[in-house]
């Protein structure tokens, strides 16, 4: 048996690790060499309620937490299993090596993070996405060496190949160095391709993270589900290059967001909700920068910033537990937050939304499996800081078994015809070969920019009808200016243009996705608020929403959330009314 | 407007040339955007319209790795190269001790390759649940931490007399990684099978101790310090073998 698995980010590389364990075999596929994925840029750390801290923290109250956290989006079962299975593995992270900062009795430390009254969150000083990404990849090389896992870095997915059944038996990949365009087969494959920042044109996500590989099997029928919420995290640092984040951790350890009025400092988050303070979870904190920046009109020097303030801590704690994110301040502003307030504002960070999967990670589409980021499973309306990378752990765990148990599962093998395999490989060389004789007017990276604006500006924190339309006209619009593009390099090798081109048609697709769903949506819940429509209305709108592609545009279907473990109640985190009191 | 002088390369195979480039301010520039605005519009100096520049990137925020080349002459990350702070004109170069692919772009595999020879993880029995790890000292972690913060950016072989393309030394970083893992309460159990790794050709008696490595770092890893350590711990481990105690 052969599984693919395509990405190599904390998802990719935990399914890989779990098929390699029962002995199948892997072929990774890669853009990026597995360890400069972008799970590396998360920060803050890793939540599981290991309960070392005398607070009788327990995983039923991360499960209410998550849920709460995520306005009650989420199917719970799955959700309830995480979190149980959470603190077992960040037990078996520690035993691979990864450097999770210490107590001084040598036991895993906790940091206080959003949407919780527990220390929950395990981490590696700022550096616990890239710790981990680090422990999972010699875990992999491991395997490797002992020759189960085969790894293709510098490859990117073009498309999934579905046998005549409509089952999914392996991939279409391009060398991004060569060029060469080669079919692979497989007895299942999991995506595990990270999430689409780059349709927002700048965001705290890295360059691969552009969702296309999510939006190709969208187009080949694979559901998209609640595409709307998107993350906007509250601290950030401008950037003409990217959005760089600046942790949640630093309020964890105690910082504080102000921002001046009537010449003081006004410290509005703990103001407004004095029962979480500056950790109100993430859609909370930049609606209210948001708020007093744009409609309150209280800017710094003009700009539109708010502080985020680490002055009155200990430097040295500071050092030790946040040494990453300041280093990173220090090195791209010129300035030490030890001594001078950080200067942030919100920006595009986590699609909550993804491609829909059964409770077993696998997509409508069998045969095809969804793991991390691009899948939808368990953030709902909105994600806690800390759940990102065990969600995408525990994703691979589960998505990995459950491609093995799939493929033992089936009666008997089908016969994937040759020519089936070699169509799947020529259309992909065809519409490779069409977009390197592009020679129209348009400018790719001008159309991306004009995208991305339009995203950021209206379907961002807030939302409106009026806006979300044109935004879905602008879309075709940009669409249509696509077959007009000039690529404007003519190398055979490395051309990473035409790739953009590429990219940049599939980010479309899937724009629309989010906005149309956003549209649709006539309700505020979690990150997706519309001021027009300010409340949550659980009688028509708790439901999952599932996009379908047409060539017309996506098709909107619901589905039922599953709440059968927690009743839905209000989400206020101004007062305390998050207590374990199951349903 | 910035000045850039970058030398280019086609294909692995094809002869090395340089270009020009002349690029608008931007606020708080860096050496991407720079590289980006030439991706939108390749024009060089004299108006000549020409391929755009490749190079590697992804997280643009110093953690990733991938955008390391010559900016200057000294080898960094492209993403934390702040124009403001860099003499013009800014000279851009592939790293010097890899393979190039085009432009900017070098094939940095050797390094992961040096990873699997050196046996760089923690062996254990399965990722399935066994109970709580073990105990680690904070100031144990504190002292390894720095270590796994590693990018592989290969900064410290680009700078390192004793290794080149064709040397059998696998070079300051790779090495380093043994010590965390011998740090470690579990990776210790098998610290023995690391430090026979190092013993062999291009292993730790191939560093010539120039400490060029630690002055590269970006990340200001230990390295020197790790390597004397692990010397001596591989001196130690051969005596102790030779002799059996």
């Amino acid at each position: 048996m052969k599984i693919i698995v395509v990405g190599g980010g904390a998802a990719g590389l935990m399914a890989s690790l779990r098929i390699a364990e029962m002995k199948q075999e892997v072929e990774l596929f890669s853009l990026v060499p597995v360890k400069r994925s972008h799970t590396g840029c998360a920060q803050g750390g890793i939540n599981g309620a290991l309960n070392t801290k005398g607070e009788n923290d327990s995983t039923e109250q991360h499960f209410i937490d998550t849920v709460f956290g995520g306005d009650f989006l989420a199917n719970q079962p799955p959700v309830k299993a995480m979190c149980e299975a959470a603190p077992k593995i960040i037990y078996a992270l520690d035993r691979m090596g990864m450097m999770f900062t210490r107590t001084q009795e040598g036991l895993l430390d906790l940091r206080p993070f959003g949407g919780t009254k527990h220390r929950r969150t395990a981490f590696s000083s700022a550096t616990t996405g890239q710790q981990l990404l680090n422990t999972l990849d010699e875990q992999v090389r491991r395997y490797e060496v002992q020759g189960l896992v085969k790894k293709r870095e510098g490859w990117e997915f073009l498309s999934a190949i579905l046998d005549d059944n409509g089952y999914c038996r392996g991939i279409v990949a391009q060398n991004i160095l060569t060029m060469e365009i080669e079919a692979f087969q497989a007895d299942a494959v999991i995506l595990a391709t990270g999430g689409l920042g780059m349709i927002y044109g700048r965001s705290t996500n890295g360059m691969t993270s552009t969702g296309t590989a999510a939006s190709i099997v969208y187009q080949q029928g694979a559901y998209f589900a609640n595409g709307e919420f998107i993350q906007i995290h509250p601290t950030a640092l401008p950037g003409e290059d990217k959005r760089r984040l600046m942790s949640e951790s630093a309020r964890g350890d105690g910082g504080r967001i102000w921002t001046y009025r009537d010449g003081q400092p006004w410290y509005f988050l703990e103001e407004w909700y004095p029962a979480y303070g500056n950790l109100v979870p993430r859609d909370v904190a930049a609606r209210a920068i948001f708020k007093v920046c744009n409609e309150l009109g209280y800017k710094i020097n003009g700009e539109d910033v708010v502080y985020l303030d680490l002055t009155h801590l200990d430097p040295k704690e500071l050092d030790r537990k946040l040494g990453g994110i300041i280093e990173i301040y220090e090195k791209f502003i010129g300035e030490d937050p030890r001594k001078i307030p950080m200067r942030i504002f919100p920006s595009m960070h986590y699609s909550m939304g993804g491609l829909w999967t059964d409770y077993n990670h696998m997509t409508n589409i069998p045969g095809l499996f969804a793991a991390g980021e691009c899948d939808y499973m368990y953030h709902g309306a909105n994600r806690l800081g800390g759940n990102s990378l065990m969600s995408a752990t525990y994703s691979g765990m589960v998505a990995g078994p459950n491609a093995v148990n799939f493929v033992n599962g089936l009666s008997e093998r089908r016969y994937l015809k040759e020519s089936t395999i070699e169509e799947y490989k020529q259309k992909e060389i065809e519409a490779f070969r069409k977009i390197t004789k592009m020679d129209g007017s348009e400018n790719p990276h001008v159309i991306h920019r004009e995208m991305g604006d339009f995203m950021t500006e209206h379907v961002t924190i807030e939302r409106y009808n009026d806006k979300l339309k044109e935004t879905d006209n602008k879309l075709m619009d940009l669409e249509e200016r696509w077959s007009r593009i000039k690529l404007n390099d003519n190398s055979k090798y490395a051309n990473q243009n035409a790739m953009f081109i590429r990219n940049l048609k599939d980010m479309m697709k899937l724009a629309r996705v989010i906005t149309v769903g956003a549209l649709a949506r006539n309700e505020s819940r979690g990150s997706h608020y519309k001021p027009d429509f300010p409340n949550r209305d659980d009688e028509n709108w708790l439901k999952t929403t599932k996009a379908q592609y047409t060539p017309d545009g996506p098709v909107l279907s619901y589905e039922e959330v599953d709440t059968s473990l927690l009743a839905p109640r209000e989400r206020r985190y101004d007062v305390n009314v998050n207590k374990k009191e199951g349903k | 407007m910035i000045h850039l002088i970058i030398k280019r390369q086609d294909s692995p195979d094809s002869k090395p040339y340089t270009q020009e480039f002349l690029v608008p301010v931007t606020k708080n520039m860096n050496v991407v955007t720079a590289l980006m605005e030439i991706k939108k519009n390749p024009v060089t100096k004299d108006g000549q319209m020409v391929n755009p520049v490749a190079w590697d990137c992804n997280c643009l925020e110093e953690v990733c790795g991938a955008c390391t080349m010559r900016i200057n002459g000294k080898a960094r990350q492209a993403c934390s190269a702040l124009i403001a702070d860099l003499e013009q004109p800014i000279r851009l170069e592939p790293l010097t001790k890899f393979p190039v692919m085009r432009d900017l772009i070098v094939d940095r595999s050797k390094m992961f390759e040096a990873l699997k020879r050196l046996k760089a993880w923690v062996e254990i029995d399965g990722s399935f649940d066994v109970g709580r790890g073990p105990r680690l000292p904070r100031h144990k972690q504190e002292e390894v931490y720095p270590i796994s913060k590693c990018m592989t950016c290969g900064c410290c072989l680009e700078v390192c007399p004793n290794f080149s393309k064709d040397s059998d030394f696998i070079g300051p970083a790779p090495i380093a990684q043994v010590k965390l893992f011998n740090t470690h309460p579990i990776g210790n159990m098998q610290k023995a099978d690391r430090l026979e790794a190092l013993k062999d050709k291009g292993g730790i008696a191939s560093c010539g101790n120039a400490q060029n490595c630690v002055e590269a770092c970006p990340k200001q890893i230990p390295l020197t310090d790790a390597l004397g350590k692990l010397n001596r711990e591989v001196n130690i481990f051969t005596l102790s073998r030779f002799f059996d105690f």
